[in-house]
């Protein structure tokens, strides 16, 4: 056996992880919301993928192009139209709507689409791959990772170096002094969930080119997502990226050993890392 | 006619009432004072000015029209600023970043820009890229105060801006008052040093639970007045 092989393998598949946390790190970021429905509208922009690829013929990576804009002003209505009506100092109400969404969402895409399993289709990207010596690494996870590499520069550009990115910086601070500054918190909100619907469907295009999905599988997609939320540390966008890495190491290691343990050895590093570290890896040094 | 007038002014956390209709007026170019003990309803009444709380239509006028139901992000854009209590600087942004955000929805014509402000305080200079809340509490409000300033307002609201700070450093800050009023801003300061109000103010307000007690030219209020105004009994 590669340990070599497995432990890059386990980072690559990382950055898969990274992309399905980043936009539920950025929201939780900049307006405390926990929103229980990101892995299902992974999967609802992975259909919508599908259905752009087989109606207008394009390659998945174009088709993602064009949902991008689509999932934006989705992200934007939600907030706006529902999320914003909810947000406050409890958080059972957001919790309870963003349930409630998820199961609105799995039941629409059964609907609409049935059970049966579906994939992107990425032609001879799918199988192949470079080798580096003594370790072969597919182009498809490469790319995965390099992707969430790029969101998660992308995203702190916008943070740290935009008028925009600072007015979410300060909302995320305080949103009333931000009222007092021009600054409109609501329509933030919105943005803000626009963008992480962008980062969605980056996801997805992932997600879905590498792998089978049904409407029923956003919740355990949900889940890979809070362990690398909350190892990298709330809010920090590359502890997010660490916490994925951490946990896609985990699975290739374990399944390694016995194919069985791919599952668990990612649950159980993330318990680890809770247990010695229970702010995460890198927390903000305010909250 | 006043640039800025409250009629009748209430103002309510929840069940309980703060403000019991309050009447002030500032005009163009003018500073006027608000005084009161802790309690009084001096922030309440500057922060629905400033559209953080709401009131009913018809309450504020500013410029000859009703702004007295909008939300504050809009006020602001009409050039109503506010230093608000605490500094209430934003802990995630450098101390540059906190003066440019308070130009974020206004960008007026006029002579405040960073570089100013920063003429204006000198000492935030080499400060300019460590976090705001590292500074020392008086070079917080002097943050506080440049941020309003960045967006040109035409009204300046200063809540407490001596608060807990030592007197030269008050004396400093204050000392920016004549250019700030040199750029065009109307200002009113709330506070509770009553001898700093006096210098800095031409007219004075005095509040009590919820209403105006008194008001007049500094140089017209006696201590007595004053005392009987600030806490009720009669010295
Ligand atoms: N957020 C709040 N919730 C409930 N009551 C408040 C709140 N803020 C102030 N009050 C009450 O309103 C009254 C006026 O307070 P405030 O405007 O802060 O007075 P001042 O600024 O003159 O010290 C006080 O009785 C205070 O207890
Ligand atoms: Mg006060």
């Amino acid at each position: 056996m590669n340990w070599i092989d497995t432990i890059l393998q386990g980072v690559l598949l990382g950055g898969l992880y990274a992309l399905f946390a980043a936009g539920l790190s950025l929201v939780f970021g900049i307006m405390r919301l926990v929103n229980l429905a990101h892995g299902d509208l992974i999967i609802l922009a992975a259909y919508l993928i599908l259905v752009i690829v087989s109606a207008l013929g394009l390659n998945p990576f174009l088709a993602a192009l064009v949902a991008m804009p689509v999932m934006f002003a989705l992200g934007w209505l939600l907030q706006r139209v529902v999320l914003n009506r909810v947000l406050g100092n409890d958080i059972l109400p957001p919790l309870l709507v963003t349930f409630g969404l998820s199961i609105v969402i799995q039941n629409a895409l059964l609907q609409g689409f049935s059970a049966d399993s579906q994939r992107i289709g990425a032609g001879a990207l799918e199988t192949a791959s470079v080798d580096f010596g003594p370790v072969t690494l597919g182009v498809m996870p490469m790319l995965t990772f390099a992707s969430a590499i790029l969101v998660i520069v992308g995203l702190n550009q916008l943070f740290y170096r935009t008028a925009m990115g600072r007015a979410f910086r300060a909302t995320s601070d305080d949103p009333v002094t931000a009222s007092l500054m021009g600054i409109k918190p609501a329509s933030v909100f919105a943005q803000a969930t626009g963008i992480a619907m962008i980062v969605v469907t980056i996801a997805a295009l992932y997600l879905g080119m590498r792998a089978n999905f049904d409407p029923t599988i956003g919740p355990a997609r949900l889940i890979y997502a809070f362990e690398a939320v909350i190892i990298g540390g709330l809010g920090s966008l590359w502890g997010t990226l660490a916490g994925g890495v951490i946990i896609g190491v985990a699975q290739t290691l374990g399944a390694a050993v016995n194919p069985e343990w791919q599952i668990l050895a990612g649950h159980v590093a993330f318990l680890l890392v809770l247990l010695v570290r229970p702010r995460g890896l890198f927390p903000r040094a305010y909250d | 006619m006043a640039l800025l007038q409250t009629r009748g002014l209430t103002a309510r956390y929840g069940d309980s009432q703060a403000l019991f209709g309050v009447d002030i007026a500032l005009g163009q170019g003018e500073t006027i004072a608000i005084i009161g003990a802790n309690g009084a309803g001096k922030t309440t009444l500057l922060r629905t000015i400033a559209g953080v709380l709401r009131s009913d239509p018809g309450m504020v006028m500013f410029d000859g029209a009703e702004i007295g139901a909008r939300p504050a992000d809009e006020i602001m854009k009409l050039g109503i600023a506010m230093v608000p209590e605490g500094r209430k600087l934003f802990p995630s942004l450098s101390v540059e970043e906190n003066l440019l955000i308070g130009a974020h929805g206004r960008k007026a014509a006029g002579p405040w820009n960073l570089d100013a402000v920063l003429d204006l305080f000198p000492v935030l200079k080499e400060k300019r890229a460590v976090p705001g809340t590292a500074l020392s509490g008086g070079q917080q409000q002097m943050v506080a105060i440049g941020r309003a300033l960045m967006s040109n307002p035409r009204v300046l609201l200063c809540d407490e801006i001596s608060l807990g700070l030592a007197p030269v450093v008050i004396r400093d800050i204050y000392a920016a008052f004549p250019r700030i009023r040199a750029g065009g801003a109307s200002v009113i300061v709330v506070e509770q040093d009553i001898g700093q109000a006096m210098k800095v103010a031409s007219r004075v307000y005095c509040m009590m639970e919820g209403r105006v007690t008194l008001e007049g030219l500094p140089g017209d209020l006696s201590r007595e007045a004053i005392h009987a105004a600030y806490f009720g009994a009669v010295a």
